[in-house]
């Protein structure tokens, strides 16, 4: 499989990772040689495997439903780039 | 008596608990260490007042007549992923760059919690990405190394706990925390002639850690021998109800259980580790940890773990999969950098923010981790690699038939210079192939420096332990350790 600058910027725009041509057309061929570096994994028989999903068995816990931390605006807020009024603000998404 | 800073963690703990010296002395000689050594470039902050406060604490409780902490004095380096509290915590990138956490993270408060101060926050990869310290945002780490012969070209420390090698190597930090996801504690443990060890996945927490591939990620110390690993890890491990996969479990006495005797203790050689190419130095290294666990009582055999050549793809795949969802969360509205273009829309803010705040290397392992994660790859790629990972484990289940540890070598040179295979994205990939597997499975897996290289260089040994066999791992390096009597430093140039 192989990736062009066209796909190249499609997953960039999924990343939002903002890429100029020259980014692509530079990404390509260094993506194409690990991805197709990582191909051999299909030589691999996994017919009869499950994929792992935890390295360890631990079984997830629960929590009580309660709140832990309320009441922590200012500290959430606290790096903030923009704020106001004890909100994030971001540019405006409804006109 | 030797300078303060020639010391390591036990010395210095046992000094400030028989009044050799106060916390003070032992602060102040570090902080200047420290001070004299920004050629490293080891830290991106300096926190002079955390080490001393702590100091003063302990000389204090020392002075009433109290029981010390376990640490209680000792000064340590922190590897900038840890969130510490009002100090700036950037993972070496500048999409963090002026973050400064209102939070502790649980490792970092352990070992505040035992008495340690903190001397600085310990540069690294970007997001811990990367074998060489040469992705950080805040410039490379020179490793405190040089090859012999008046070669003076800057060595890389390792990565990415570069920051931690270099300082701990060079002696201006007596141990540090490090963080593990394919091998960045071992790696640059091995290239600097230090010990460090990556527990059994779980031990430590990772709440207040700067997440890279949450499935892989694991805290360790890095320090000068077996022991002072043993005192730092009992310090930073521990149950976290805040981290969904921490164990819980009680810590072990690392430490006071520790022992070189390996009599009817099994060591496995796996056969697929003799890679193509490995340089005659690195094969003789092996060798010669094969006859000092023999001589520690150990009995050797040969293992196969089959699936080992497929390791390093598998993690290429997972870990930048993972990274890719970790990383959705710099957005620039929540905290860090944002930019925001003129007349830039909602959209394009995050993507101008995303593009000024990674690096190369982070963004080419976001970008592989979105195109195997969307629609249409996903089980070729992804779901196939998870599979390949449950060989892997299993591999190393049905070696633990045979034998109780695994020795190899740790990396598959010695350090390398700075700008040597930073060009070339695979090849420095391919500097994990040894520690990769027991990071997918999961297992604890040390460093411990075995010998040098023709040109002086350091080269370590790894030992792979059973899952939460951590006092295995340790008693085998410590086994290591007393036969290799490795006693090289650096010769201080900075």
């Amino acid at each position: 499989m192989s990736v062009d600058t066209a796909t190249v910027k499609k997953v960039a725009s999924l990343a939002r990772i903002a890429i100029s041509d020259a980014d692509a057309e530079r990404l390509a061929p260094e993506l194409n040689n690990i991805l197709g570096w990582i191909e051999q994994l299909g030589e691999v028989d996994t017919s009869a495997v499950e994929p792992m999903t935890a390295v360890i068995p631990n079984r997830l816990r629960l929590r009580e439903d309660v709140v832990t931390e309320g009441g922590q605006r200012d500290a959430v807020l606290a790096n903030a780039p923009q704020g106001e009024h004890g909100f994030f603000t971001v540019p405006k998404v409804v006109e | 008596m030797s300078q303060i800073t020639d010391l390591g963690i036990a010395a210095l703990r046992d000094g400030i608990r028989a009044g050799t010296f106060s916390a003070r002395e032992v602060a102040d000689a570090f902080v200047v260490a420290v001070s004299k050594a920004k050629a490293l470039n080891a830290f991106i902050v300096e926190t002079p007042d955390h080490a001393l406060a702590a100091a003063k604490a302990a000389d204090e409780a020392r002075a009433a007549g109290e029981t010390l902490k376990p640490l209680a004095g000792v000064p340590i380096g922190m590897k900038d992923l840890f969130a510490t509290r009002g100090v700036q915590t950037t993972a070496a990138s500048h999409i963090l760059e002026g973050f400064e956490p209102v939070y502790e993270s649980t490792v970092s408060q352990n070992l505040w919690d035992a008495g340690a101060g903190m001397l600085g926050k310990l540069n690294t990869d970007q997001f811990a990405m990367g074998s060489s310290n040469e992705t950080s945002y805040f410039g490379n780490v020179v490793s405190p190394w040089r090859r012999g012969g008046g070669d003076n070209a800057p060595l890389a420390p390792g990565g990415s706990s570069g920051g931690s090698s270099a300082a701990v190597a060079a002696r201006i930090v007596p141990g540090a925390t490090g963080t593990d996801t394919g091998g960045s504690i071992r790696q640059p443990a091995a290239f600097t002639g230090i010990a460090g060890i990556k527990p059994t996945y779980g031990r430590c927490s990772r709440w207040g850690v700067v997440a890279f591939a949450s499935s892989l990620d694991q805290a360790g110390p890095m320090a000068r021998d077996v022991k002072d690993c043993a005192i730092l890890l009992e310090n930073m491990a521990g149950f976290d109800p805040k981290d969904s996969t921490s164990l819980d479990l009680p810590v072990p006495r690392w430490e006071a259980d520790l022992s070189a005797d390996l009599k009817g203790k099994k060591i496995g050689i796996p056969k697929e580790y003799r890679v193509d190419g490995m340089p005659a130095e690195i094969e003789s290294l092996w060798q010669q940890g094969i006859d000092w666990l023999k001589d520690a009582g150990a009995e050797i055999v040969e293992v196969s773990l089959p699936h080992t050549k497929y390791a390093l793809p598998a993690y290429y795949i997972i870990a930048p999969a993972e990274a890719s969802s970790n990383l959705a969360r710099y957005d620039g509205v929540r905290y860090g950098l944002r930019e925001l273009p003129e007349g830039a829309n909602l959209q394009e803010m995050y993507a101008a923010t995303r593009a000024a705040g990674f690096g190369d290397e982070v963004k080419r392992r976001i970008l592989i981790g979105t195109y195997v994660l969307s629609a249409g790859f996903y089980d070729a790629y992804y779901t196939q690699a998870q599979k390949v990972r449950a060989l892997i484990a299993r591999d190393f289940e049905l070696a633990w038939d045979q034998c109780d540890l695994l020795l190899t070598p740790t990396a598959p040179s010695a350090a390398f210079a700075l700008g040597e295979k930073s060009a070339d994205p695979l090849a420095m990939y391919l500097n994990d192939v040894f520690t990769v597997p027991s990071s997918l499975a999961g297992l604890p897996a040390m460093s411990v420096p075995g010998g040098l290289d023709a040109s002086g260089l350091p080269l370590g040994l790894q030992i792979i332990g059973k899952p939460l066999d951590e006092q295995g791992v340790l008693n085998a390096g410590l086994a290591i350790e007393q036969r290799a009597g490795f006693a090289a430093r650096p010769e201080q140039w900075w």
